[in-house]
C-alpha cells in the first residue's frame, strides 16, 4: 500500500497558545522574546506583529521602536515541545502514529486512514477546522512522502494535497530550504542562483555530492521516495490493542461499559485463538476537549475471560470523567502472556493457588485496594527470624526450601520487640519473672536458650539468645536477651512473640 | 412433604423434620464426608448431627494478644484440616501479627496463605465477602473489630452459595452484639503439660469456650494441639448445662 503522510506545521504555536489563553492579545502585535547573549531576542511572533514587520530573531529593543505598543511576554523552551505533545496526543483520533517533528511541526503516517472522513481532502478539511476550533494557524499537506509533505507544508501555497508520485513537479518552485537542509548548504544553494529546488532536481547526482554534500542527495532522495524515512512514532502501538470509535460522543457510564465490553469482546477472541492472555491492560477515552481518560488493570496470571477482565475495569469506571464526551476508546494489552492449559479435574475440589477462581479473585480484590496489600510468603534461607520468611513475587512461585519446623517459632510476632522488665538468674538460666504492660508475669515453665546470631554482613548488632517461657495463666511467651550479660549492664531483655 | 409425614414412626418423623430445619437454616452436610477438621468427639457432639459446620461463619473473641494467638493457632488447627487437599486460605486483616513460619508447625503450608492487609474495616468487610463467595479457597479468615447483624448476615449468605468456611476473629471488649455466625468462641491459653513432668514448654493447650451455637449444645473443653491434631483433656472437661441460645 502506498504511504501516505501529512505534515501539519504550527507557524505560530507558542503565540496561537498564550491568544488561546489570553483571548483579548489576538487583536494585538505580540511576541515572545528570550535573553541570547546579552540582548533580548524576539524568538516568536503572531500574525499581527509579523505583518508589521516585527521578525523573529530581530532585538526587542529594535521591535518596540518600531512597534511601540508591542505587547512582549517571557519565552520559556520547555513549552513547546510541551504544547506538541499534548496536540501529538490529542491527533491519535486520526491515526495511531503521530509523530514530532521539532521545533514546530507534526508528521502523522495516515496510510489507509483518510478513507474514514470520506476523502483525504474531508481529511484534511477535518484537521484545519478542529486544530483552528482550538485557535491554532496551521498548515498541513498531504503526500506521499514525509519530505513532500514537509516542504509543501511549509512553503506550499495553493496545493496542499500531492497526489501519488507527482512529488517532482510538487517540489519544483519551492525553495531550497522546503528540503529540511542544514542554514549553510541553504546559503550556498542560493550563492550560486538555484533559488528553487526545480533549478537543481535534476543535475547530476556526482556534481550534487561534490559541492553540497550527502545531506542534500539524501533529504531530495527523501522528499521523492527514492529513499524511505522512518519517523519516532509517539506511542508505540501494541500488538494487542483495539479501537472504537463513536458516532455521538458518549458521557454515560452504561455507554461506557458497552463500549469496554465490545473492545474485551473482540480483544479476547484473539487472545483466545492465540491461546494468550494478557497480564496488563489499559483502557482509554479520547475526550472531545483533547483530555485522554485512562484506567489500567493487572492480572496475577495470563486471563482472557471476557466476564473476569469486564469486573476489573468495572471497578475503575466510576474515575472515568466523561465531561464533554469521549469520542474513542482504545483498549491495549500491554503486556501479553501464554496461558497454560489447566488440566481437567477429576472432581471439583478446590485445587489451591493454581485455581483460576481464586487468582480471579485477587485480581478484583487487588483491582480495588491496590496489589502490594496482598502477600503469600515463602521461607527464606535466614535464621534471624524477621528474615526467615520472603514475599513470594508470583502466585505460581514455588518454595525452593522447606519450612523449619523443628524449633519452637511463636504464631504472633511482634514486628518491633518490646522492651520489658526481667528478673532472671545469671548466666544462662530462663528469666523468672517479667513485666510487660504494668503487669507481672511469674514463670513456671521454660525452654531454651536458643541462640541466634546477627548475620553480619547483612545487619550488625547483638545476638539474641531466645527463651520460650509459660507464665501462671497458662500464656506463653517468646523472650529473648539482647547481648551477653556484662558489668556495664549493655544487654537488655525483650518480648518478640506469643506462642498458641 | 405430606407424604413424607405418612410414613415411618413418631420418632423418624421428628428426625426427619430436625434434619430438614437443620437444612433450612443453612447446615449443609458436607458432600463428599471430608467433614472432619479434626476436633476430638466431645467438641463435635455440640454440633447439630455431631459434624463441625463447614461453609458457615465462625465467630471468635480475642482480648489481648495472648489470646490473640491462641485463637489463631486453634484456628490454624482447623484451617490445616481444611487445606489437606492443596486448599488455599485468605487471611485478611489490619493489623497482622501472624508469623508466617509458625505456622507450618499446625501442618499448613504457609505459602499457601494468601494475606490481605487493610486499613478500613468497612474494606476488610468486603474482602472477606469476596473472599467467601468464592470457591476456590478452602477458607477465609478474617480480623475484626466490629460486626454488625447485617453484615454477618450478609457473609452467612455468601458462604451459603459457596460452601466456604469463614473465621471471623474479633477483637472486642466490652458488649457484644448478637450476629449471624453459626458458633461463638473463646479460646484462652490454659498451663501446658509435659509427660513425667519433665521441664520445659509442652504441646500447645487451650480452655476452648464454645459460648453460642446454632441448633447445637454450647460447652466448655481443655484441648491439646499436638502432632497435628487435636486431642481432648478429659478431666477438667465439663459440659455447661444451659439451655441452647439462639445465635442468630
Amino acid at each position: 500500500m502506498q504511504k501516505r503522510f501529512i505534515t501539519i506545521w504550527f507557524r505560530y504555536l507558542k503565540t496561537d497558545w498564550h491568544c488561546r489563553r489570553q483571548p483579548e492579545l489576538a487583536g494585538t502585535p505580540f511576541i515572545l522574546a528570550s535573553p541570547h547573549h546579552g540582548r533580548i531576542v524576539i524568538t516568536s511572533a503572531n500574525a499581527n506583529a509579523q505583518t508589521q514587520g516585527i521578525d523573529i530573531g530581530m532585538a526587542l529593543a529594535d521591535a518596540r521602536a518600531i512597534l511601540p505598543t508591542l505587547q512582549v511576554k517571557d519565552d520559556k523552551p520547555e513549552l513547546a515541545p510541551k504544547l506538541l505533545k499534548g496536540i501529538a496526543e490529542w491527533c491519535i483520533r486520526f491515526t495511531p502514529s503521530v509523530s514530532i517533528d521539532m521545533p514546530d511541526s507534526l508528521v502523522l503516517d495516515i496510510t489507509g486512514c483518510t478513507h474514514l472522513w470520506g476523502s483525504e481532502k474531508q481529511y484534511l478539511a477535518a484537521i484545519y477546522k478542529r486544530l483552528n476550533y482550538f485557535g491554532y494557524h496551521v498548515k498541513a499537506a498531504i503526500a506521499d512522502t514525509i519530505g513532500t509533505s514537509w516542504a509543501i507544508a511549509h512553503f506550499g501555497s495553493d496545493k496542499m494535497i500531492i497526489e501519488s508520485d507527482h512529488q517532482t513537479p510538487a517540489l519544483f518552485p519551492l525553495p531550497p530550504a522546503a528540503l529540511r537542509l542544514e542554514a549553510a548548504t541553504v546559503e550556498r544553494l542560493e550563492k550560486l542562483g538555484l533559488r528553487r529546488i526545480g533549478a537543481f532536481i535534476n543535475m547530476p547526482k556526482t556534481a550534487l555530492r561534490r559541492r553540497f554534500g550527502t545531506d542534500l542527495l539524501q533529504r531530495l532522495d527523501q522528499a521523492l521516495g527514492k529513499e524511505e524515512e522512518f519517523v519516532q512514532s509517539l506511542q508505540t502501538i501494541e500488538d494487542y490493542h483495539e479501537r472504537l470509535p463513536c458516532l455521538e460522543p458518549i458521557v454515560t457510564a452504561k455507554g461506557i461499559e458497552i463500549a469496554l465490553q465490545r473492545l474485551l469482546e473482540e480483544l479476547c477472541n484473539r487472545l483466545k485463538c492465540e491461546a494468550k492472555g494478557l497480564r496488563f491492560a489499559s483502557f482509554k477515552g479520547y475526550r472531545m476537549d483533547g483530555k485522554i481518560e485512562r484506567i489500567e488493570i493487572g492480572t496475577n496470571r495470563p486471563s482472557n475471560n471476557t466476564i473476569h477482565l469486564f469486573k476489573l475495569f468495572e471497578i475503575k469506571i466510576d474515575s472515568i470523567e466523561p465531561a464533554p464526551g469521549i469520542e474513542l476508546f482504545t483498549l491495549e494489552a500491554s503486556k501479553v502472556e501464554d496461558v497454560i492449559p489447566t488440566q481437567e479435574k477429576l472432581w471439583d475440589d478446590a485445587a489451591g493457588l493454581d485455581d483460576i477462581g481464586l487468582s480471579e479473585l485477587l485480581d478484583r480484590i487487588g483491582g480495588k485496594i491496590g496489589a502490594n496489600q496482598i502477600h503469600r510468603y515463602v521461607p527464606d534461607e535466614h535464621y534471624w527470624p524477621e528474615r526467615s520468611f520472603k514475599p513470594a513475587t508470583s502466585i505460581n512461585e514455588k518454595t525452593a526450601i522447606q519450612w523449619k519446623v523443628n524449633k519452637p517459632r511463636p504464631l504472633q510476632l511482634l514486628a518491633t520487640p518490646v522492651v520489658i522488665e526481667v528478673t532472671a538468674p545469671i548466666p544462662d538460666y530462663p528469666p523468672m519473672l517479667f513485666r510487660y504492660r504494668g503487669k507481672i508475669h511469674k514463670i513456671l515453665k521454660a525452654d531454651g536458650p536458643e541462640r541466634i546470631e546477627q548475620e553480619w554482613w547483612l545487619q550488625e548488632g547483638k545476638h539474641r539468645d531466645y527463651y520460650s517461657v509459660e507464665d501462671e495463666q497458662g500464656n506463653r511467651y517468646w523472650l529473648f536477651r539482647s547481648g551477653h550479660y556484662d558489668a556495664d549492664k549493655t544487654y537488655q531483655w525483650f518480648l518478640h512473640g506469643f506462642f498458641a | 412433604m405430606a407424604d413424607l409425614a405418612m410414613t415411618g414412626t413418631k420418632s423418624e418423623i421428628i428426625t426427619r423434620l430436625k434434619k430438614e430445619i437443620l437444612h433450612l437454616n443453612g447446615f449443609k452436610k458436607a458432600l463428599n464426608n471430608v467433614n472432619n477438621v479434626g476436633l476430638p468427639v466431645p467438641v463435635k457432639n455440640a454440633f447439630p448431627e455431631g459434624q463441625f459446620p463447614l461453609g458457615a461463619i465462625h465467630e471468635f473473641l480475642i482480648e489481648g494478644l495472648e489470646e490473640a494467638a491462641a485463637t489463631a493457632g486453634f484456628v490454624a488447627g482447623i484451617l490445616a484440616s481444611l487445606m489437606r487437599n492443596s486448599g488455599a486460605t485468605i487471611w485478611i486483616s489490619t493489623c497482622r501479627n501472624i508469623f508466617p513460619p509458625a505456622l507450618s508447625s499446625f501442618g499448613i503450608l504457609p505459602e499457601r496463605i494468601i494475606f490481605i492487609d487493610l486499613k478500613k474495616e468497612k474494606e476488610i468487610l468486603w474482602a472477606i465477602e469476596e473472599g467467601l463467595k468464592c470457591n476456590a479457597v478452602a477458607a477465609v479468615v478474617g480480623e475484626l473489630h466490629e460486626l454488625s447483624f447485617t453484615a454477618s448476615r450478609r457473609l452467612q449468605l455468601a458462604v451459603e452459595q459457596s460452601r466456604v468456611t469463614g473465621f471471623i476473629l474479633r477483637r472486642i471488649k466490652g458488649n457484644i452484639n448478637t450476629t449471624a455466625c453459626v458458633s461463638r468462641w473463646k479460646i484462652t491459653s490454659s498451663p501446658s503439660v509435659l509427660e513425667d513432668e519433665m521441664p520445659g514448654v509442652g504441646f500447645p493447650r487451650w480452655n476452648v469456650e464454645l459460648l453460642k451455637v446454632r441448633n447445637g449444645k454450647p460447652g466448655k473443653w481443655e484441648l491439646e494441639f499436638a502432632n497435628g491434631r487435636f486431642r481432648n483433656i478429659p478431666k477438667i472437661a465439663a459440659i455447661i448445662h444451659q439451655p441452647a441460645k439462639k445465635t442468630g
